[in-house]
């Protein structure tokens, strides 16, 4: 019954949404909304067992001097601090001025966009073994990055303005994303919104069930 | 329902001219009808623009819409741009009766329309806007089930070998010999997303190898109940191979649910303990390129899959192997090698072949419409984008 149970259910309310969005009509109108309250509620509740488990895990490490254990102090530090402090502002924790809001802005904040910034340098790395022309498909891939790139910066149309209307690189460029790339991006959406039609008819009819231990 | 504008109230309030008065015509002709296919909730309000609201010079600075609910007194609802002739009314109630009517604003006067007739919002069972997706959808649903049926009996299916899935065992074997961890990645979403329930189900049949292998799986992730889920769902693997004793809560543990400090961690745990294969499987955003290319960096092999279009070129150039898009979704399916669960994804197919014939028919006769300009041509293609355009 361990594994039947859960089948039972995710079989009746998968069955109840595909009805609900056919059919406008109370109750079906409201399921949408109650399933997506129930769920803020179960993921706001569950949000206390995965900061229990933050701290448990760092905890572990430092008492038990894992190796890098000082990392976790750190997490404990902060975890500690951000908490102390968010609660001692009380309801008020987020109104400009507040030492919450100065640890949001001035250390959250930067930390977050240094951790984004660095996605610049990897861009750059990713590109350039991406783009070597080691085969045809590579080959076109650099081509097209190429015109693609040139033709979204002012430069590409001042080199290319000896051309007529309509053949300069960013009406290439423009080409090449309109056409070429949204074709190929609606393929890939096809196919999206298929596999998930199928994906979720084996998990409503029971047939997919290797997320609660079945299957091979 | 459609109902008449009926004559007329004079507006609920005014405007005194503080100069020369700039005297505009008014709205005419306002209609407002029931809003099809709902539950109640929702009225449309037309009307025909003033003669005065011009796009260029025109005197018409903005259009109020007042209701009166019941035959009370009618009350601003909304402010609409100049060119507005369309409405909306919603989070009304079927069981209230409501009448509008629309004025036109100048710098310093207004003119009002015609008060419409008293209308209720009309609740319907069954949203016929939806009738074709909902035939296509069964079309879908049922040569998915047909196909299952027809593996269950026995017959073979033809499944095109999926590079990245081949791999999976190569992975972790590759782990188990070198004697390092595995990482799997769900992405940064929550259980409501169905590529997050797509890298639980794919996790399943890895862990179950990765408990037959006795190798070590480590999963940080972005959101509580993903962890509950995906702790269920090593546990279970576990269990099924024998070992329930080799299962511990630590394989899988939450980091943060902010995006960067999850990438910070993940990306921390990578150059600290080299894993020796990572699987970036699920949702994923700006972080897809870092987690990758950290990876890449520490000489893991790395299989990636996501339904993010825009993510995909990230994974394709800094992992071994991608799953894009759909194959992600067949993931499961494929590794469990279950002739009914593969015989869901022959399912698919059918409605790629509805969808390659929709593309070409819409090609050929735009074509030959552009062309030749036939009625008949015409009224065919608006036939087929009327079939395949979902409006709710």
């Amino acid at each position: 019954m361990r594994r039947e149970i859960p089948l039972i259910i995710t079989g009746i309310v998968g069955v109840g949404f595909v009805i609900q969005y056919f059919i406008p009509h109370a109750p079906f109108s409201y399921m949408s909304d109650w399933f997506s309250d129930w769920f803020s509620i179960v993921g706001a509740c569950a949000i206390v067992l995965g900061a229990l488990n933050l701290m448990k895990m760092s905890a572990q490490k430092v008492i038990r001097k894992k190796k890098d254990w000082g990392y976790a102090l750190v997490i404990i530090a902060s975890f500690l601090l951000i908490v102390i402090i968010g609660l001692s502002e009380g309801k008020d924790f987020r109104v400009p001025g507040t030492r919450f809001d100065w640890l949001y802005n001035y250390m959250y904040i930067p930390l977050s966009a240094t951790m984004f910034a660095i996605l610049a340098f990897f861009v750059a790395s990713a590109s350039y073994r991406a783009f070597r022309a080691r085969n045809f498909e590579a080959t076109l891939l650099l081509v097209a990055a190429f015109f693609v790139m040139l033709g979204r910066v002012p430069v590409g149309d001042v080199l290319s303005g000896f051309m007529p209307e309509g053949w300069r690189l960013s009406d290439l460029a423009s080409w090449v994303m309109n056409y070429p790339q949204s074709a190929g991006q609606r393929a890939i959406m096809i196919g999206i919104g298929l596999g998930i039609v199928s994906t979720s008819l084996r998990v409503i009819l029971g047939i997919e069930r290797s997320h609660i231990g079945g299957g091979k | 329902m459609v109902v008449p504008a009926r004559a007329v109230p004079e507006p609920a309030d005014s405007l005194k001219a503080d100069s020369v008065e700039i005297i505009i015509a008014p709205p005419t002709s306002p209609v407002v009808s029931d809003f099809k296919y709902d539950d109640g909730n929702s009225l449309i309000l037309t009307w025909v623009p003033s003669i005065d609201d011009l796009p260029v010079g025109g005197k018409v600075l903005s259009y109020h819409i007042f209701r009166s609910d019941n035959g009370g007194e009618a009350k601003k609802i909304a402010e609409l741009i100049p060119g507005a002739n369309y409405y909306k009314d919603e989070d009304l109630y079927s069981d209230t009766n409501y009448a509008y009517h629309v004025v036109a604003l100048s710098s310093n006067s207004r003119a009002a329309s015609f008060q419409t007739a008293s209308i209720r919002p009309q609740r319907e069972w069954v949203n016929l806007n939806l009738k074709y997706l909902f035939f296509i959808a069964l079309i879908i649903a049922a040569s998915v089930i047909y196909f299952i049926e027809t593996a269950k009996r026995g017959k073979k299916l033809f499944v095109r070998k999926i590079a990245g899935l081949e791999a999976v065992d190569e992975a972790i074997g590759r782990a188990t010999e070198m004697g390092r961890t595995i990482l799997f990645i769900p992405g940064i979403h929550d259980m409501d997303d169905v590529q997050t329930l797509a890298a639980i189900t794919i996790l399943g049949r890895v862990s179950r190898v990765v408990a037959d292998y006795d190798t070590k799986i480590r999963m940080p992730v972005a959101r509580s109940l993903v962890m509950t889920a995906a702790r269920e769902t090593i546990k279970a693997s576990y269990m099924s191979a024998g070992r329930p004793d080799a299962y511990n809560d630590d394989m899988v543990n939450y980091v943060t649910d902010e995006q960067f400090g999850y990438v910070a961690a993940v990306d921390g745990i990578m150059v600290r303990e080299k894993p020796a294969t990572i699987f970036l499987l699920g949702a994923f955003f700006a972080e897809s390129l870092i987690l990758a290319e950290t990876g890449n960096s520490v000489g893991a092999i790395q299989i990636a899959g996501t339904a993010r279009p825009a993510q995909l070129p990230f994974f394709i150039a800094a992992c071994d192997f991608t799953l894009i898009g759909e194959e992600l979704f067949a993931a499961s399916a494929y590794l469990s090698g279950e002739p009914k669960q593969l015989g869901s994804l022959k399912g698919q197919d059918v409605g790629k072949g509805i969808a390659m014939l929709a593309i070409l028919l819409g090609v050929l006769l735009s074509t030959i419409a552009a062309v030749g300009d036939t009625e008949t041509i015409t009224d065919i293609l608006n036939f087929i984008t009327r079939v395949f355009t979902v409006t709710n």
